[in-house]
């Protein structure tokens, strides 16, 4: 049998398309974090834009909801001098009963460089960057619940940022595991950067005991689960979890797995909280620890914009 | 392959008395990384200039990206000084085509509008594909199209230069 190569490599190794951090080498995640750094001192100019995607079309596709990520993603490629479009295709093409690769060959017809994906179809990134022309790139902008690496790199840019090296952290995930790509992209993560001691914090429900063969510790007790950890990274309770059978009440769930100061006491006194956004204060965060001088929530943010720029750019100069 | 055509440390001599008599009251050095860069931390102390030092890269308006990639990422640009009126020499090793002074001009203005951006290098070897110039260069010479040339630095913290064939 043909040994497969990764989609998102090309024969040189060099990264084309970015749907997944699994199957992605640690160099290849470090040179993104890296190039981010270079791009975050772009905010500091007086002209905050560079012309590296200059005369590039980057179409934002987002076939679900997503202000936050679609925004930061457009701003990062504005601040390359890409032309970017955003198709809100939730309540376009799609809902008149276009397929999706007709969609994508109706976009490639009008010349775009670059694709950036939010889909609740796991894997539909794939298929787009399976069947656009050579010069395209794909970016994965969350698909279903499999993957959102661009969120898992600015998480690791956050922790290399605050805590400098990988090699000696725990690193607790904390809430709705199962349903959330933001958790597995940022296991992937973590691992290939060599975290010692990941843990899913959470209840079971939620945080399945099958994550223990992707090497993660599993914990249903959220002070055992935070105990001395470096770095506590913060899930959204979906809302739509709690008509189900799978959790009692959000004010349940908040007296268990909710960050309050008492349980962030566990961890180690410098520990950073983080969380991808948005938040629901007392859901699954206090107020006081959002807002509190562990919270990196809002750093996270700004870097999201570098991370993205530097994973642009790269796509940008590296061919099929 | 290295070659020793020419001697590094005694061209930086030449550099640093044609930037000596280059340099006004406020003048502030900016380094081309990465061999511009040494070139203007070595010139600035030597020179006592008591100005802190710039340095600048090209990779992110370099007119080559599509072929070439990002590069090297370490490469980021530092400029601890008010750019909007300031009176700019920029240092580099070597200059060909003039296409890195180019995007370095553009990176500049990109932080302020100096009142003045002036060039000094160690050797010119010709090529020029763009209306640049230098105020002074140390050396000139005329070399093929396939070599390399690019100043390199040695652990004592001496100059050499490292000539690389390219096809």
């Amino acid at each position: 049998m043909l040994a497969r190569r990764n989609p998102q490599l090309n024969a040189h190794g060099e990264l084309i398309h970015l749907l997944s951090i699994e199957g992605l080498p640690r160099a290849i995640l470090t040179q993104i974090l890296d190039t981010a750094g270079t791009f975050l001192s772009v905010n500091d100019r007086d002209v905050k834009k560079v012309p590296l995607l200059r005369g590039k079309s980057v179409f934002n596709l987002f076939f679900e909801n997503s202000t936050r990520t679609r925004t930061t993603f457009e701003i990062a490629a504005k601040r390359l001098s890409a032309d970017v479009i955003n198709l809100d295709i939730a309540k376009s093409s799609a809902s008149k009963g276009e397929s999706l690769l007709d969609t994508i060959a109706n976009l490639s017809a009008m010349h775009a460089d670059m694709f950036v994906v939010r889909h609740s179809e796991s894997g539909a990134p794939y298929l787009i960057a399976k069947h656009c022309a050579p010069h395209v790139h794909v970016v994965n902008a969350g698909d279903g619940r499999h993957a959102h690496p661009t969120q898992g790199l600015l998480d690791m840019y956050t922790i290399r940022h605050y805590k400098k090296s990988f090699n000696e952290l725990t690193v607790s995930i904390v809430g709705d595991i199962v349903h959330s790509r933001v958790a597995r992209s940022d296991i992937h993560a973590l691992t290939t950067l060599g975290v010692p001691e990941i843990r899913a914090v959470g209840p079971k429900t939620l945080v399945p005991g099958d994550l223990r063969d992707m090497g993660v510790r599993v914990c249903h007790d959220m002070k055992e689960g935070v105990k001395d950890a470096d770095v506590v990274i913060m899930l959204r309770l979906q809302n739509e979890r709690m008509s189900g059978a799978m959790l009692p009440s959000a004010g349940e769930y908040f007296k268990s797995y909710g960050l309050t100061e008492d349980v962030l006491a566990h961890a180690k006194p410098d520990a950073i909280v983080m969380h991808p956004g948005p938040i629901n204060r007392g859901v699954e965060i206090d107020s006081r620890v959002a807002d509190g001088a562990h919270s990196v929530i809002l750093p996270q943010v700004t870097f999201g914009i570098a991370v993205r720029m530097a994973v642009m750019s790269i796509l940008a100069g590296n061919d099929a | 392959m290295t070659n020793l055509l020419l001697d590094a440390e005694a061209l930086y001599g030449e550099l640093k008395q044609g930037v000596a008599r280059l340099m006004t009251p406020d003048t502030v050095l900016v380094g081309i990384w990465s061999g511009g860069a040494w070139l203007a931390q070595r010139l600035n102390a030597d020179l006592k200039t008591d100005r802190p030092v710039g340095t600048i890269s090209s990779t992110l308006h370099r007119d080559d990206f599509g072929e070439r990639g990002l590069g090297a990422v370490e490469a980021a640009t530092s400029l601890p000084f008010e750019i909007d009126g300031a009176r700019i020499l920029l240092i580099d090793d070597v200059i060909a085509s003039g296409r890195t002074i180019r995007a370095v001009v553009n990176e500049l203005f990109d932080y302020g509008r100096p009142a003045s951006v002036e060039l000094a290098v160690m050797v010119d070897r010709g090529g020029r594909e763009l209306p640049v110039a230098a105020a002074f260069a140390a050396a000139k010479l005329t070399l093929p199209a396939t070599q390399r040339l690019s100043l390199a630095r040695e652990p004592d913290g001496r100059f050499a230069f490292a000539v690389k064939e390219t096809t």
